[in-house]
């Protein structure tokens, strides 16, 4: 027997019974359509912290002081000399293969002043590198000049919100502003760039790493950022920046790094449990679904056992009713899921229309691995209800009439 | 049919040699069966309900299989045939059940093509031929559904589904039973004059005298499970045995001649 007209009729049995088969694949539809819509919420959920993440590139890797793994409290170790960050490693790094740039970083809280306007602001000790490593770019005027990062000039270059906030509509460069008392000279204003964790980066001023060191009276950085050429030597500059910073620092690994890579394995488990926990939600609906399949096909088996009969006697091979319930019960769960995705994508336009922060995405796998899984479903429902029909004999069946 | 083969009329098709069948266990439906079934003859079987017409008729198709002795097809035992094949090769009309219902009149006579994997084309010249030789106008009933048919008319579907696959063998469980009796005379009449031009050979299974005397070339006498007498039709009226009988005098009754005498206008059922 051909597959199609198999196929033809299955679907001539599922068409037979149009209110049932109906109600039949709501219940799928209804499984479907939560675990699309789940899924996406979660995808949208990862996508957008990912974005959030990867605003400054996935060829980035942090250094922070301080071990961050609790270690067994080694008293020798612990007596060893705990080296600080410094210009120093951030330069010694900046010679490591592959590596492009290097950038100190040293950051604190303080008031910026001009005329009778003040507002306290993160200031960010960096170096010329800022644009190229963070991606952030400048918009007016320049950004702090290149060279000694020990020895920096006073001049700051202002986030989009202080620039507004201080000098409103009236040009800023040139001005003269006060950073925590001290006099600096304004040289740029930056690009909006939005938020990063709860912290407002167009809040901010930019000035030399070393007159933030001055400025906050500390000796050491918050943190070494390393740009490199991509992404896929994450490993190899990871592996030369652990060399060099042991070696510099006494063999002592008193610092973290932290790759773009493990920073989003991480957020990615989280997320994927997430993820995978609404989805199981999901499911749960979709098992209700699957036995309303098989409750549906259990009746229809029942009701059609003289018809099963005669085609028995009229040579019908066992496989080929099992072939034909396998496929209502196939079609039926598939046609569901098909709703259910119309319906999961309609809700989730629906979503993003109501609540455009709420990130919800769907890729289009997920729609092909819905439609997938309907099928799936039905299948394995339709498997008693049609391994009952195959197996009737076929005398009996016709005694049913 | 070729018309060579009704020639050859007299061959044995199908054969009982002395075949019980005890289904389930239980006592015998039948015992003891003897008989031949020649290529091109209608054999009627005829009996009250229960009399082991329709499990004779089941060995041959071997939707059962006899307890002892044997039933042959085509020379061959039925538990040495393929079962498939053995049943594709026979049609099937029965009473009631008959039609699939959520198959279009098309599909239902297309069905063991189908199941054979015919070519589509081929399937749906054969199914409008065969339509057409049941008296129903393709145009109008292929594409129709058997709950909008007719008693009559479904019978017609019925009886061209079991011709579709052109099988040698018609196996006929009172197909015409259910029908009303204008309608079932019409029918007898249209099947017998088809039964001749197409020369299968028929198994017809009836309690119905008028209609074995009708339709069948003999008429084998079924009582209790047995097979009590075996005639030409002409003869039967002149039969002996006890169990005919009863069948003879309900041919004589007045009651019963009050029936209406066979139509044979080729009216649609």
């Amino acid at each position: 027997m051909r597959a199609i007209d198999l196929l033809r009729f299955a679907w001539g049995a599922v068409a037979g019974h149009r209110l049932r088969s109906a109600l039949t694949m709501l219940g799928i539809a209804i499984g479907i359509a939560a675990v699309i819509l789940l899924t996406s919420l979660g995808q949208g959920l990862r996508e957008f912290v990912i974005a959030e993440f990867t605003q400054f590139g996935t060829n980035i890797i942090a250094i922070n002081p301080g071990k961050s793994e609790t270690t067994g409290g080694s008293p020798v170790a612990m007596a060893g000399t705990i080296r600080k960050l410094t210009i120093e490693d951030a330069e010694a790094l900046r010679r490591l293969p592959q590596v492009e740039a290097t950038m100190p970083v040293a950051f604190g809280n303080a008031r910026v002043e001009h005329e009778q306007r003040g507002r306290n602001v993160l200031v960010y000790g960096v170096t010329s590198e800022v644009p190229r490593v963070w991606k952030f770019n400048v918009r007016q005027g320049q950004f702090l000049p290149p060279g000694d990062p020990r020895r920096g000039a006073t001049v700051a270059v202002l986030g989009s919100k202080l620039k507004r906030e201080i000098f409103g509509d009236t040009n800023a460069l040139g001005r003269r502003i006060r950073i925590g008392g001290r006099p600096f000279r304004v040289i740029g204003v930056m690009e909006p760039k939005g938020q990063f964790l709860q912290i407002d980066l167009d809040d901010t001023v930019f000035v030399p790493v070393s007159e933030a060191m001055s400025l906050f009276n500390r000796d050491d950085l918050i943190e070494i950022d390393v740009v490199f050429r991509s992404a896929r030597f994450t490993s190899q500059v990871r592996d030369g920046i652990m060399a060099v910073m042991l070696d510099r620092h006494d063999g002592e690994e008193d610092f973290t790094i932290t790759t773009q890579e493990s920073m989003l394995e991480v957020l990615g488990r989280i997320i994927g449990v997430v993820t995978t926990a609404v989805g199981a939600i999901g499911g749960i609906s979709l098992v209700v679904g699957a036995i309303g399949i098989l409750t549906m096909m259990w009746i229809s088996v029942n009701e059609s056992t003289s018809e099963i009969g005669l085609l028995r006697a009229l040579g019908a091979r066992q496989s080929q009713i099992l072939i034909h319930f396998l496929l209502q019960a196939a079609l039926l769960a598939t046609a569901g899921g098909a709703f259910g995705i119309g319906a999961g994508l309609g809700i989730a336009r629906l979503l993003k229309l109501v609540l455009p922060r709420l990130p919800v995405s769907t890729p289009p796998e997920y729609i092909a691995a819905a439609l997938g899984l309907s099928f799936v479903v039905g299948l394995l429902s339709g498997v008693l209800p049609a391994r009952r029909a195959a197996g009737l004999d076929p005398i009996v069946a016709l005694r049913a009439e | 049919m070729d018309p060579v083969r009704v020639d050859q009329a007299g061959e044995a098709v199908i054969e009982f040699r002395a075949a019980s069948c005890r289904p389930g266990g239980g006592r015998d439906r039948v015992s003891d069966l003897t008989f031949t079934v020649r290529r091109g003859e209608t054999l009627v079987l005829l009996g009250r309900s229960g009399a082991g017409k329709t499990t004779a008729l089941k060995l041959i198709n071997r939707l059962l299989e006899p307890t002892s002795g044997e039933v042959r097809v085509e020379g061959r035992r039925t538990t040495d045939w393929d079962p498939i094949r053995l049943r594709r090769r026979i049609g099937y009309v029965i009473q009631d059940v008959g039609l699939l219902p959520h198959l279009r009149v098309a599909d239902n006579v297309g069905l063991v093509p189908r199941l054979e994997g015919w070519d589509p084309e081929r399937i749906r010249l054969r199914v409008r031929e065969l339509l057409t030789v049941v008296g129903l106008d393709p145009d109008e009933y292929a594409a129709r559904r058997p709950d909008a048919l007719s008693g009559g008319q479904r019978q017609r579907v019925g009886v061209a589904r079991a011709l579709a696959a052109d099988p040698p063998v018609l196996l006929m469980d009172e197909p015409f039973g259910a029908l009303d009796p204008v309608t079932r005379a019409e029918m007898q009449a249209e099947f017998g004059a088809l039964a001749k031009r197409l020369g299968k050979t028929i198994v017809f299974v009836t309690h119905d005298v008028r209609e074995a005397l009708r339709l069948g070339t003999r008429i084998g006498l079924f009582a209790d499970g047995r097979l009590v007498a075996l005639h030409a039709a002409a003869e039967f009226v002149k039969a002996t045995e006890p169990e005919a009988a009863g069948f003879i005098r309900v041919l004589r009754d007045p009651q019963r001649a009050a029936d209406p005498p066979p139509s044979i206008s080729p009216g649609r059922g």
